[in-house]
């Protein structure tokens, strides 16, 4: 047997030890589940928190990132669902079915009852954990390749305590976006860890939003996965909207699976929290399915924002496109990972990744590493990947025409990030975060 | 079908274990004993005849050695290197003091460079036979360019055993020797520049290297100086169970500039060989360094017996202002290659290139790139990376391209294209972009694609077979990079292509 080295603890991996140990009891599920979460906090302590001599986790060293780790949130009282009940802002103008977490706490009286529409079914992860001990729904079947032995999932998986369980049958069309609507309301500094699920039976059609949101003065960190299932030729559209409080720390990650004929489209839009990393472990498991993940960072002040993507096609003629943006001010530091694996047998791959990071500013800094992992000889793949500032002449252009500095900046910027943004489907939800990239840029100076 | 039959012969009898270096010279050589100690390190340097601190900086590399642990992160896999199994010394027998006409020459070594395809005169001067001083002058009459000479000097296993055109190469002022010889008759330039480009302490492989490296090439042109023909080192691995480590050391004073080549050969061998070479180019304020390299070791046989594992650390430090670094490597052989030749921009609007052709067929594993590290303001660079794999090989690109908080204005353009011939093969591209500068401007793009069947068909249509269209099709994908090579190197890189796709087709 090979002995474990040793590392010392952080503060943080020894609070995270404690907080495990101390709200064990109080965590949903029968003794299957508190086994299964008993293995997952051994493989995260085995691992230690992320840092950066891992190489997934290179730039976003969370020894250095997450100081401490904030207590378990208790259930929210009165006051944090009162102030749940108005979040979901940025899209808020969009009509859709809410389901509203609080403190990472499903809170049945904010939301809308999604279960008699038909063919959509929804529990909680709490009830569904407490009723039945079928905790196996969360191993999932691809989890030894996507992510399996990731710190921070495995994390996840020990402490959650809540999240939705969707299950879309087959066939039906879900008329309105489905939203997820993630809110810290608690005024303490704590952590929630929330898990969903949703399982998109063949020829289903949805579009779900995942909106997080917090105060601006709380330093509370978040923890939040989704298992996704897009099962043959459905079409699932995701919106993931990151407005966190300004001294969060947001971890999330999303593992899906899409089968034959399938459609994803995910968009990931980021312009809150001061820490954040979304992990992508998307597998095109089925043959000519269609993936296209894509998203827009916004960042100032020192934020921090990492996007790790790993998209495996284990299986021939899938098409897939990623497009990622990030617009950097003042200090702000954007990461990006993409990994796209073409398994041997997948002939007739058609794999296409954009990133690009504008620097706004001299201390800005941008790193990617758009990674190509190829065995099968009929495909076409390709990468690219730009850093840089803004184009003068292009400047320059607006304003001989008139429009002040700052605006034609402005517009620039926006075209820039509009790219990513017009991959959404939906035009409402496309409409609100154009909006939010406006807003965003009218309070830069 | 009969013509079924004909092209399985063909393309059996052009399997890729046809490996035309793959002879073996029998001379009588020297080796130090077997194993690695501090003793085969002080033996290394007793017979180099070396200064003491010259034994103190390799003891000191040695020890620190021992401390650190074999890299891992590459995408090579290899069975697990003894280094107790190696010899680290190996020298052609000498016959007196140098030979005086080309009778005395082991004539093994003359068939040796031969077969190599170094020209006959040249032949008579590596093996260190003098030529009458007029020789030269009656070529300096000569109007240029009519016939392009190259300097050589000859690595075989640990030693250099000859340098070409030292006389006309002293006039000008340039020095080209082996390393060995510049540690005794130059130490003060060796001593200034060892280590500084690629410190002792740099990686595994090149703390091995410090510590045991036997010979190599020392270059050092001179201010204002533009080398008057090609510097080249060919090096050749011959011995059983040798580790060949070699270390090249080229400085570039202010406004000079120098062409270097380099090839290698291995006999075939069942036994994999170590190969650990280190080299450091360093260019002064407007000095230009132009390297090239035509690897071509053994690579193994088509089931994976054998080959050389190839450890190369090779850095160049622009230390001056507009000073600029070119690297062009030809990959083809070597059962493992791990290999980053990069660049440290350090003077203002100094420049570096990255030119690579990487090829690999049968069992090899490329792991190789750039790295071009950005510090100074309005410094350029430029990587062109093509990878082909075929057979069950796989190729890696992985480079790395970043800006230092006072780069201002850095630019950087890389493009890596990767070819992949057959199902059982694999490329694939590692990139590390790290901007730290708002005004630095990267762009970097990748693709992968295999040979398009409509190319293929165009030329066979034209009576093309299907191996030449497959060699015609990548030498039009390698051209970019072919171009930057020497002449004589273009086409002996050219012929090495189609070589190395043999087998590949069918």
């Amino acid at each position: 047997m090979n002995a474990e080295v040793k590392q010392i603890k952080t503060a943080a991996e020894s609070a995270l030890a404690a907080n495990f140990a101390a709200s064990k009891s109080r965590l949903p599920g029968g003794p299957q589940t508190a086994g299964e979460r008993e293995q997952a906090f051994k493989l995260f302590e085995r691992r230690g928190l992320p840092h950066r001599r891992i190489e997934e986790w290179k730039h976003t060293d969370l020894r250095v990132l997450m100081r401490d780790a904030k207590p378990l949130a208790a259930p929210p009282d009165a006051a944090a669902k009162d102030r749940a009940k108005h979040s979901g802002g940025l899209v808020s103008g969009v009509p859709m079915h809410r389901l509203v977490f609080a403190d990472g706490a499903f809170v049945p009286e904010l939301s809308d009852a999604v279960d008699f529409l038909a063919g959509v079914t929804m529990v909680s992860l709490a009830d569904m954990l407490a009723r039945n001990d079928a905790g196996s729904a969360f191993a999932p079947p691809e989890a030894p390749q996507a992510g399996g032995d990731d710190a921070a999932l495995a994390l996840n998986t020990a402490m959650m305590t809540d999240g939705a369980v969707i299950r879309i049958a087959k066939g039906t069309v879900v008329d309105k976006p489905i939203h997820l609507v993630f809110s810290h309301s608690g005024s303490a500094a704590t952590a929630t860890f929330t898990r969903s699920q949703m399982i998109v039976e063949a020829g289903a059609k949805v579009t779900l939003v995942e909106s997080h949101e917090g105060a601006d003065d709380v330093d509370y960190q978040v923890s939040t996965a989704l298992n996704l299932v897009v099962g043959d030729r459905a079409e699932v559209n995701r919106v993931k909207v990151g407005a966190e409080g300004a001294r969060a720390l947001h971890i999330a990650t999303l593992i899906a699976d899409v089968g034959e004929g399938a459609q994803l489209r995910d968009f990931i839009f980021n312009i809150g929290s001061a820490v954040t990393r979304n992990q992508l472990f998307v597998t095109c498991s089925g043959k000519n399915a269609n993936v296209m993940l894509a998203g827009a960072s916004l960042q100032r002040g020192t934020q921090h924002a990492d996007t790790t993507l790993v998209l495996d096609h284990a299986v021939g003629g899938c098409t897939s496109r990623e497009v990622f943006k990030a617009v950097l001010d003042d200090e702000s530091r954007n990461v990006f990972q993409g990994k796209i694996v073409v398994r041997q047998n997948a002939q007739k791959t058609d794999a296409r990744m954009m990133t690009r990071a504008l620097l706004l500013s001299d201390d800005a800094e941008a790193d990617s590493k758009p990674e190509l992992e190829i065995f099968a000889d009929d495909v076409q793949c390709g990468h690219g990947a730009t850093a840089g500032a803004l184009d003068e002449n292009l400047k320059f252009y607006l304003m001989a025409r008139g429009i002040p500095e700052h605006e034609a900046e402005a517009l620039l910027i926006q075209s820039f990030v509009g790219d990513a943004i017009e991959t959404i489907a939906h035009d409402g939800l496309r409409d609100a975060l154009m909006f939010a990239t406006v807003r965003w840029l009218g309070a830069r100076v | 079908m009969p013509a079924l039959q004909e092209t399985v012969d063909q393309v059996r009898s052009i399997d890729v274990d046809q490996y035309k270096y793959g002879f073996v010279t029998d001379i009588e050589s020297e080796k130090a004993p077997k194993g690695l100690s501090e003793d085969t390190v002080r033996f290394i340097s007793a017979k180099k005849n070396e200064p003491e601190w010259m034994l103190e900086w390799r003891l000191a590399a040695y020890r620190r050695w021992l401390t650190m642990t074999e890299p891992t992160w590459a995408r090579v896999d290899y069975p697990k290197i003894d280094y107790q199994d190696l010899y680290y010394y190996s020298a052609p027998k000498k016959k007196g003091d140098g030979p005086k006409s080309l009778d005395e020459i082991d004539p093994e070594i003359l068939a040796t460079y031969a077969k190599l395809g170094i020209p006959l005169r040249e032949q008579e001067i590596l093996a260190g036979v003098l030529k009458p001083q007029s020789d030269d002058n009656d070529e300096d009459d000569q109007p240029k360019g009519e016939q392009r000479r190259v300097a050589v000097d000859a690595v075989f296993d640990s030693v250099s055993v000859a340098t070409t055109f030292q006389e006309e190469l002293k006039r000008s002022g340039v020095i080209f020797m082996p390393i060995s010889e510049a540690l005794r008759e130059h130490p003060e330039l060796v001593r200034k520049y060892l280590g500084t480009v690629v410190p002792v302490t740099d990686n595994y492989f090149a703390t091995l290297n410090s510590a045991v490296f036997s010979d190599g090439s020392f270059v050092y042109v001179p201010p204002g100086v533009r080398c008057p023909m090609e510097l080249s080192t060919y090096f050749r691995i011959n011995e059983k169970n040798t580790g060949q480590f070699e270390r090249t050391l080229i400085i570039a004073d202010k406004g000079s500039y120098v062409s270097y080549l380099e090839g290698c050969t291995a006999p075939m061998r069942d036994e994999n060989q170590l190969h650990a070479a280190v080299v450091e180019l360093v260019t002064l304020d407007d000095a230009e360094i132009k390297y090239s390299t035509v690897q071509n070791w053994y690579p193994g046989d088509s089931v994976g017996k054998g080959g050389i594992f190839n450890f190369v650390t090779k850095r160049g430090d622009c230390r001056g202002a507009r000073s600029k670094i070119s690297w062009t490597q030809v990959e083809t052989g070597s059962a493992i290659t791990w290999k980053y030749p990069s660049c440290i921009l350090r003077g203002d609007n100094s420049r570096g290139e990255f030119y690579s052709i990487a090829i690999s067929n049968g069992k090899q594993q490329v792991d190789s790139g750039t790295k071009m590290i950005h510090l100074g303001k309005n410094t350029t660079s430029r990587i062109i990376s093509k990878g082909i794999a075929a057979g069950k090989s796989n190729n890696t690109y992985r480079g790395l391209v970043s800006a230092h908080r006072k780069a201002a204005n850095a630019r950087n353009f890389t493009n890596c294209d990767s070819l992949l011939i057959g199902h059982h093969c694999g490329a694939h591209t590692v990139p590390y972009i790290e901007a730290k500068n708002a005004t630095a401007t990267f762009e970097h793009e990748a693709t992968t694609s295999k040979i398009s069947e409509e190319m293929l068909f165009y030329c066979m249509q034209r009576g093309i077979s299907a191996e030449e269209a497959t060699a015609l099709v990548v030498n039009g994908f390698v051209r970019d990079v072919l171009q930057q090579l020497p002449m004589e190197f273009a086409v002996e890189a050219q012929k090495l292509i189609s070589i190395s796709l043999e087998g590949s087709v069918g």
